[in-house]
């Protein structure tokens, strides 16, 4: 069956005109770092807002010679990440791991790779809601205004009226930046401990949102400032004094898990190719 | 920002404001049916025709005419809100007095926006955000002109609150159940937070209590004293205009049909308009 199969799709699944233009718009996103590029989004075989935006940065980018690591939520094994790579490998003869360092290209969803994205590398994250002024305004229009406009006190004031209701800024994931002193961006459902691995990064950045057709970047070596005003500085999440029950990590992003019969909480690393590697490490001294 | 007193801090000239595309019928306005701002042949609306004055600084200049005859068009054109159709306005404390800021980018409209000029709307609903606390409607304007500090932030709106005599207790709360005597004081308030030469004022009294209306008219008064502040104060209330300005210009069907002193217009009103308009104030 695979064979034939393999026939009845256009190598990577998309028409070689599509993967122009998506390419095109990447390069357009890439020299405007931050800012939303619309592009024509395709139907896909899976549905809209389950990763067709990536899917498709994915698609218009592999060849044979590429290594694709997929992760949901920092998990490689998940149903999403486990059919898309299905997908990918039944229309390419590219290669998949695991190992986020042997990947030359990372399709993820919610999270970064713990670590660090090498200049050979590029990772491709899934975004459900690509406007982050969408909380402030509700029109497109007013938005693409604003962008142009560099007008974000309507964003900074959502963020003051946070402050004086719950003595904080109470966005948890998907938290705004600056992107190269210019645009504000969604960073997509990533914790805030993600958020500064983008600053100054080797590697490069993009972001696909299948559902709202756009297409952004960070690029290499982009200034990423989070939104934070002077007395009230931005802050990651962390993990003082807890460590991960599989790898015993405890410079990592951990996930909090319930032990349903015992009722006992612990903690296990996110990234779990990651994870996977230091306890081969730990077991093999 | 230090000033040459003689020189007028804000001078608009031909200024024109049109609703709709215009006509070979409309082209000239003098072509307009007399006493109608209205193209009878292609329907365009011509909200303020070759408006052209000076404003000093630390004068109040009052704007008055009937319903319909461009008062809001003029100073929201001015600030912005809406675009002129021709026309120059420049501010001797903006590049020097050489640019018309009508042809600045959007960027530096904004900036003119936020440091140069105050707005206050007959309506509260524009002029402020309702779900947002009153502090934070303060706050966003401090922030639009670059301050991130929230400390800093909350000192100079408690200022600015006290100052129009908001209690600083009800910082936090949304106006929206606020009167609206203190709905229009918060927008005071909020016009005023990044310290513009120019205020432009619409309608501020217009649906308010007498005793209410009083209260924001002393502080008006308390601000040009205080702070130096020139304002355009638009009303259909010669009542308002005699109270506050010292200068006056009547607005007819778009049209500027006398602009003088206060008092001389009220005393020997030239136009039979303005005369209609100041006898029914006696
Ligand atoms: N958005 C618009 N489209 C078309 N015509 C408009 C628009 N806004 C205002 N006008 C017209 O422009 C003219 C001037 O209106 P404007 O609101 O400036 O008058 P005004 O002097 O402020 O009146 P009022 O005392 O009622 O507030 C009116 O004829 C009005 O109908
Ligand atoms: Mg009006
Ligand atoms: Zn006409």
């Amino acid at each position: 069956m695979q064979p034939h199969l393999k026939q009845t799709y256009n190598y990577a699944f998309l028409d070689e005109g599509s993967k122009k233009e998506i390419r095109r718009t990447t390069l357009k996103a890439v020299a405007i770092p931050g800012y939303q590029v619309p592009f024509a989004s395709r139907e896909m075989p899976i549905g809209r807002g389950w990763g067709t935006g990536g899917l498709q940065l994915t698609l218009s980018l592999i060849g044979d010679q590429d290594c694709l690591k997929v992760i949901d939520q920092g998990n490689d094994d998940s149903v999403n990440a486990v059919s898309i790579k299905k997908l990918v490998q039944s229309c390419t003869e590219a290669e998949v791991t695991t190992d986020s360092e042997r990947a030359t290209l990372i399709q993820t969803r919610h999270r970064i790779p713990e670590v660090p994205i090498r200049a050979d590398q590029i990772l491709i994250f899934q975004v459900p809601l690509p406007e982050p002024l969408r909380m402030v305004e509700a029109k497109e229009r007013k938005t693409k205004q604003l962008h142009a406009e560099m007008d974000y006190s309507g964003i900074w004031l959502r963020l003051y009226e946070d402050i004086v209701k719950w003595g904080k800024i109470s966005i948890g994931a998907d938290y705004p930046a600056l992107a190269h002193k210019r645009h504000i961006f969604a960073p997509s459902p990533i914790p805030r401990y993600d958020l500064p691995k983008l600053n100054h990064a080797d590697g490069l950045f993009l972001f696909g949102a299948g559902r709202e057709k756009k297409i952004y970047a960070i690029p290499p070596y982009t200034d990423i400032e989070p939104l934070a005003f002077d007395d009230y500085p931005f802050e990651t999440e962390h993990f003082d004094g807890c460590n991960c029950r599989l790898c015993g990590s405890s410079d990592t992003f951990l996930d909090e898990i319930f032990d349903e019969k015992t009722g006992q909480k612990f903690y296990q690393c996110s990234d779990t190719g990651n994870c996977r590697k230091r306890q081969e490490k730990r077991h093999t001294p | 920002m230090i000033h040459d007193e003689s020189r007028p801090l804000l001078s608009v000239r031909h200024l024109t404001k049109r609703f709709g595309k215009g006509c070979t019928a409309c082209s000239h306005p003098e072509q307009l049916p007399e006493g109608s701002n209205h193209c009878p042949h292609c329907g365009t609306v011509w909200a303020c025709n070759d408006i052209s004055f000076d404003l000093y600084e630390g004068e109040i200049l009052g704007i008055v005419g009937e319903s319909g005859s461009g008062k809001s068009s003029l100073v929201q054109c001015l600030y912005f809100d809406s675009s002129i159709t021709d026309g120059s306005a420049h501010i001797a404390t903006y590049q020097d007095g050489a640019a018309n800021i009508f042809r600045e980018s959007s960027q530096q409209k904004r900036y003119i926006r936020n440091h140069l000029m105050g707005m206050v709307y007959q309506n509260p609903w524009i002029g402020l955000r309702m779900q947002f606390s009153s502090g934070g409607n303060i706050a966003e304007k401090l922030i639009a002109a670059g301050t991130f500090n929230v400390h800093e932030i909350r000192a100079r709106a408690k200022e600015l609150l006290d100052h129009v005599e908001i209690p600083v207790t009800r910082m936090d709360e949304v106006p929206l159940h606020f009167s609206g005597g203190m709905q229009q004081r918060v927008q005071i308030s909020k016009a005023l937070a990044n310290h513009p030469p120019i205020l432009l004022l619409d309608e501020v009294t217009t649906g308010l209590d007498l005793s209410v209306q009083a209260r924001v008219l002393d502080l008006i008064r308390r601000i040009q004293r205080e702070s130096r502040t020139a304002m355009i104060v638009v009303s259909h209330d010669l009542g308002v205009i005699r109270m506050l300005c010292d200068r006056t210009m009547v607005m007819k069907q778009g049209r500027c049909i006398e602009a003088g002193l206060t008092d001389q217009i009220l005393e020997d009103p030239h136009h039979a308009y303005t005369q209609l308009l100041v006898h029914s104030l006696l």
